[in-house]
Protein backbone atom coordinates (compact mmCIF):
# COMPACT_ATOMS: atom_id res chain seq x y z
CA UNK A 1 0.00 0.00 0.00
CA UNK A 2 2.29 2.44 -1.13
CA UNK A 3 1.22 6.23 -0.87
CA UNK A 4 2.33 6.98 -4.53
CA UNK A 5 -0.20 4.68 -5.95
CA UNK A 6 -3.64 6.83 -4.23
CA UNK A 7 -3.62 8.99 -7.49
CA UNK A 8 -2.75 6.64 -10.41
CA UNK A 9 -5.27 3.88 -8.05
CA UNK A 10 -8.00 6.51 -7.92
CA UNK A 11 -7.87 7.12 -11.78
CA UNK A 12 -8.29 3.41 -12.75
CA UNK A 13 -11.09 3.51 -9.92
CA UNK A 14 -12.86 6.48 -11.76
CA UNK A 15 -12.34 5.18 -15.49
CA UNK A 16 -16.17 3.05 -16.48
CA UNK A 17 -15.64 -0.33 -17.31
CA UNK A 18 -12.90 -0.83 -14.47
CA UNK A 19 -13.52 -3.73 -11.92
CA UNK A 20 -14.49 -1.31 -9.45
CA UNK A 21 -16.54 0.86 -11.24
CA UNK A 22 -18.75 -2.25 -12.39
CA UNK A 23 -18.90 -3.35 -8.18
CA UNK A 24 -20.01 0.47 -7.69
CA UNK A 25 -22.38 -0.21 -10.13
CA UNK A 26 -23.69 -3.65 -9.37
CA UNK A 27 -24.16 -2.38 -5.50
CA UNK A 28 -27.08 0.38 -6.22
CA UNK A 29 -28.86 -1.81 -9.33
CA UNK A 30 -28.95 -5.26 -6.88
CA UNK A 31 -29.65 -2.93 -4.12
CA UNK A 32 -33.05 -1.31 -6.03
CA UNK A 33 -34.34 -5.24 -6.78
CA UNK A 34 -32.87 -6.48 -3.19
CA UNK A 35 -35.76 -3.66 -1.91
CA UNK A 36 -38.44 -5.57 -3.57
CA UNK A 37 -37.08 -9.14 -2.97
CA UNK A 38 -35.51 -8.95 0.67
CA UNK A 39 -39.10 -6.81 2.57
CA UNK A 40 -41.08 -8.90 0.54
CA UNK A 41 -39.54 -12.06 1.43
CA UNK A 42 -39.96 -11.06 5.20
CA UNK A 43 -43.19 -9.32 5.01
CA UNK A 44 -44.30 -12.75 3.29
CA UNK A 45 -42.50 -15.27 5.97
CA UNK A 46 -43.47 -13.29 9.00
CA UNK A 47 -46.36 -11.09 9.23
CA UNK A 48 -48.75 -12.18 6.11
CA UNK A 49 -47.48 -16.09 7.33
CA UNK A 50 -46.20 -16.23 10.70
CA UNK A 51 -42.83 -17.60 11.38
CA UNK A 52 -43.96 -20.31 13.73
CA UNK A 53 -46.29 -21.72 10.30
CA UNK A 54 -42.78 -22.06 8.60
CA UNK A 55 -42.10 -25.37 8.41
CA UNK A 56 -40.85 -28.41 6.15
CA UNK A 57 -44.63 -29.20 4.89
CA UNK A 58 -45.18 -25.14 4.33
CA UNK A 59 -41.71 -24.95 2.04
CA UNK A 60 -42.90 -28.22 0.04
CA UNK A 61 -45.79 -26.16 -0.79
CA UNK A 62 -44.05 -23.18 -1.49
CA UNK A 63 -41.81 -24.62 -3.36
CA UNK A 64 -44.45 -26.93 -5.59
CA UNK A 65 -44.81 -23.25 -7.87
CA UNK A 66 -41.69 -22.62 -10.06
CA UNK A 67 -42.64 -18.81 -9.37
CA UNK A 68 -41.25 -19.28 -5.75
CA UNK A 69 -38.22 -21.10 -6.70
CA UNK A 70 -37.35 -18.44 -9.04
CA UNK A 71 -38.50 -15.27 -6.59
CA UNK A 72 -36.07 -17.49 -3.83
CA UNK A 73 -33.01 -18.56 -6.38
CA UNK A 74 -32.96 -14.88 -7.80
CA UNK A 75 -32.95 -12.95 -4.09
CA UNK A 76 -30.35 -15.74 -2.66
CA UNK A 77 -27.84 -14.70 -5.90
CA UNK A 78 -28.46 -11.19 -5.78
CA UNK A 79 -28.45 -11.03 -1.70
CA UNK A 80 -24.89 -12.94 -1.23
CA UNK A 81 -23.13 -11.40 -4.15
CA UNK A 82 -24.19 -8.53 -2.69
CA UNK A 83 -23.25 -8.90 0.69
CA UNK A 84 -19.83 -10.90 -0.42
CA UNK A 85 -18.91 -7.65 -2.00
CA UNK A 86 -20.08 -5.99 0.37
CA UNK A 87 -17.70 -7.63 2.57
CA UNK A 88 -15.28 -7.67 0.42
CA UNK A 89 -14.94 -3.84 0.47
CA UNK A 90 -14.98 -3.87 4.30
CA UNK A 91 -11.91 -6.52 4.36
CA UNK A 92 -10.03 -3.98 1.51
CA UNK A 93 -10.61 -1.22 4.02
CA UNK A 94 -8.86 -2.90 7.10
CA UNK A 95 -6.86 -5.89 6.27
CA UNK A 96 -3.69 -4.43 5.44
CA UNK A 97 -1.14 -6.95 5.66
CA UNK A 98 -0.32 -9.49 2.69
CA UNK A 99 -0.61 -12.41 4.94
CA UNK A 100 -3.89 -11.98 6.44
CA UNK A 101 -5.39 -10.53 3.31
CA UNK A 102 -5.09 -14.13 1.95
CA UNK A 103 -6.27 -15.52 4.33
CA UNK A 104 -9.56 -12.93 5.20
CA UNK A 105 -9.72 -12.97 1.22
CA UNK A 106 -9.93 -16.36 0.35
CA UNK A 107 -12.29 -17.28 3.46
CA UNK A 108 -14.52 -14.78 1.89
CA UNK A 109 -14.50 -16.59 -1.52
CA UNK A 110 -14.54 -20.04 -0.45
CA UNK A 111 -17.02 -19.85 1.90
CA UNK A 112 -19.26 -17.69 -0.64
CA UNK A 113 -18.44 -20.11 -3.11
CA UNK A 114 -19.71 -22.89 -0.36
CA UNK A 115 -23.01 -21.24 0.02
CA UNK A 116 -23.72 -20.30 -3.26
CA UNK A 117 -23.39 -23.52 -5.07
CA UNK A 118 -25.16 -25.44 -2.00
CA UNK A 119 -28.22 -22.72 -1.32
CA UNK A 120 -28.62 -22.69 -5.45
CA UNK A 121 -28.90 -26.25 -5.30
CA UNK A 122 -31.39 -27.28 -2.28
CA UNK A 123 -34.08 -24.51 -4.12
CA UNK A 124 -33.03 -25.98 -7.75
CA UNK A 125 -33.32 -29.99 -6.32
CA UNK A 126 -35.90 -29.71 -3.64
CA UNK A 127 -38.17 -32.70 -4.13
CA UNK A 128 -40.62 -33.21 -1.04
CA UNK A 129 -40.49 -36.77 0.97
CA UNK A 130 -43.81 -38.56 1.46
CA UNK B 1 -12.24 5.74 13.54
CA UNK B 2 -13.27 7.69 16.52
CA UNK B 3 -10.55 10.76 15.82
CA UNK B 4 -12.29 11.09 12.75
CA UNK B 5 -14.98 13.97 14.06
CA UNK B 6 -17.73 13.77 11.41
CA UNK B 7 -20.91 14.36 11.76
CA UNK B 8 -24.10 12.78 11.09
CA UNK B 9 -22.82 11.34 8.05
CA UNK B 10 -20.03 9.41 9.48
CA UNK B 11 -22.58 7.53 12.15
CA UNK B 12 -24.48 6.83 8.83
CA UNK B 13 -21.81 5.20 7.27
CA UNK B 14 -20.53 3.40 10.21
CA UNK B 15 -23.87 1.62 10.64
CA UNK B 16 -24.75 0.98 7.05
CA UNK B 17 -21.61 -1.19 7.52
CA UNK B 18 -22.29 -2.85 10.76
CA UNK B 19 -25.95 -3.61 9.62
CA UNK B 20 -24.65 -4.92 6.42
CA UNK B 21 -22.14 -7.09 7.73
CA UNK B 22 -24.83 -8.32 10.55
CA UNK B 23 -27.57 -8.94 7.57
CA UNK B 24 -24.78 -10.98 5.34
CA UNK B 25 -23.70 -12.92 8.72
CA UNK B 26 -27.68 -13.83 9.17
CA UNK B 27 -28.10 -14.99 5.53
CA UNK B 28 -25.30 -17.51 5.83
CA UNK B 29 -27.07 -18.74 8.67
CA UNK B 30 -30.38 -18.78 7.00
CA UNK B 31 -28.34 -20.67 3.68
CA UNK B 32 -27.25 -23.47 5.93
CA UNK B 33 -30.62 -24.08 7.76
CA UNK B 34 -32.48 -24.19 4.21
CA UNK B 35 -29.59 -26.43 2.84
CA UNK B 36 -30.90 -29.24 6.05
CA UNK B 37 -34.62 -29.20 3.71
CA UNK B 38 -32.60 -32.06 1.96
CA UNK B 39 -32.16 -34.23 5.65
CA UNK B 40 -36.31 -34.35 5.33
CA UNK B 41 -39.19 -33.04 7.01
CA UNK B 42 -37.88 -34.37 10.58
CA UNK B 43 -34.45 -32.37 10.92
CA UNK B 44 -35.38 -29.37 9.16
CA UNK B 45 -38.63 -28.82 11.35
CA UNK B 46 -36.49 -29.38 14.63
CA UNK B 47 -34.09 -26.84 13.56
CA UNK B 48 -36.45 -24.06 12.43
CA UNK B 49 -38.51 -24.61 15.34
CA UNK B 50 -35.38 -22.21 16.48
CA UNK B 51 -37.15 -19.44 14.91
CA UNK B 52 -40.17 -19.85 16.32
CA UNK B 53 -39.10 -19.19 20.27
CA UNK B 54 -39.97 -15.91 21.86
CA UNK B 55 -36.67 -14.97 22.04
CA UNK B 56 -35.39 -15.53 18.37
CA UNK B 57 -38.66 -13.79 17.44
CA UNK B 58 -37.24 -10.49 19.03
CA UNK B 59 -33.63 -10.93 17.63
CA UNK B 60 -36.30 -11.29 14.14
CA UNK B 61 -37.14 -7.84 14.71
CA UNK B 62 -33.75 -6.21 15.70
CA UNK B 63 -32.83 -8.11 11.99
CA UNK B 64 -35.66 -6.61 10.16
CA UNK B 65 -34.53 -2.85 12.11
CA UNK B 66 -30.96 -3.49 10.31
CA UNK B 67 -32.42 -4.70 6.79
CA UNK B 68 -35.03 -1.85 7.25
CA UNK B 69 -32.07 0.80 7.99
CA UNK B 70 -29.51 -0.35 5.43
CA UNK B 71 -32.37 -0.62 3.03
CA UNK B 72 -33.45 3.09 3.46
CA UNK B 73 -29.90 4.37 4.01
CA UNK B 74 -29.08 2.67 0.84
CA UNK B 75 -32.08 4.53 -1.30
CA UNK B 76 -29.94 8.19 0.29
CA UNK B 77 -26.59 6.72 -0.76
CA UNK B 78 -28.55 5.99 -4.52
CA UNK B 79 -29.86 9.33 -4.08
CA UNK B 80 -26.32 10.77 -2.93
CA UNK B 81 -24.73 9.48 -6.02
CA UNK B 82 -27.46 9.68 -9.05
CA UNK B 83 -29.43 13.16 -7.96
CA UNK B 84 -27.63 16.28 -9.07
CA UNK B 85 -28.89 17.87 -5.58
CA UNK B 86 -28.61 14.42 -3.45
CA UNK B 87 -25.14 15.54 -1.74
CA UNK B 88 -26.54 19.08 -0.68
CA UNK B 89 -29.52 17.21 0.81
CA UNK B 90 -27.52 14.19 2.61
CA UNK B 91 -28.36 15.38 6.07
CA UNK B 92 -31.72 15.77 5.25
CA UNK B 93 -32.05 13.00 3.94
CA UNK B 94 -30.41 10.97 6.94
CA UNK B 95 -32.91 12.51 9.04
CA UNK B 96 -35.89 11.24 6.77
CA UNK B 97 -33.86 7.79 6.85
CA UNK B 98 -33.72 7.39 10.85
CA UNK B 99 -37.71 8.51 11.00
CA UNK B 100 -38.43 6.05 8.46
CA UNK B 101 -36.45 3.37 9.61
CA UNK B 102 -37.83 4.05 13.26
CA UNK B 103 -41.77 4.21 12.37
CA UNK B 104 -41.19 0.91 9.81
CA UNK B 105 -39.50 -0.96 12.57
CA UNK B 106 -42.00 -0.68 15.25
CA UNK B 107 -44.59 -1.44 13.19
CA UNK B 108 -43.16 -4.08 11.70
CA UNK B 109 -42.00 -5.16 15.03
CA UNK B 110 -45.46 -4.95 16.29
CA UNK B 111 -47.05 -7.44 13.84
CA UNK B 112 -44.47 -9.68 14.12
CA UNK B 113 -44.72 -10.25 17.66
CA UNK B 114 -48.54 -9.73 17.95
CA UNK B 115 -49.06 -13.42 18.09
CA UNK B 116 -47.09 -14.13 21.12
CA UNK B 117 -49.34 -11.95 23.40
Amino acid sequence: MAFTSIAAKSDSARSVGSFEALSWLFMRASAVLLLVLVLGHFVIMHVVTGVDQVNYSFVAARFATPFWRSYDLLTLLLGLAHGLNGTRIVIDDYVHSRRWRVFWMSGLYGVGLFLTIVGSLVILTFQPQA
Amino acid sequence: MLQYRGREGMWAWLLHRVTGLGVVAFLCLHILDTVLLGWGPDVYDAVVQIYHLPAVRVLEVVLAGAVLFHATNGIRIICIDFWSQGAEYQRLMLYLVAAVTAVSSVALGYLMLRPLF
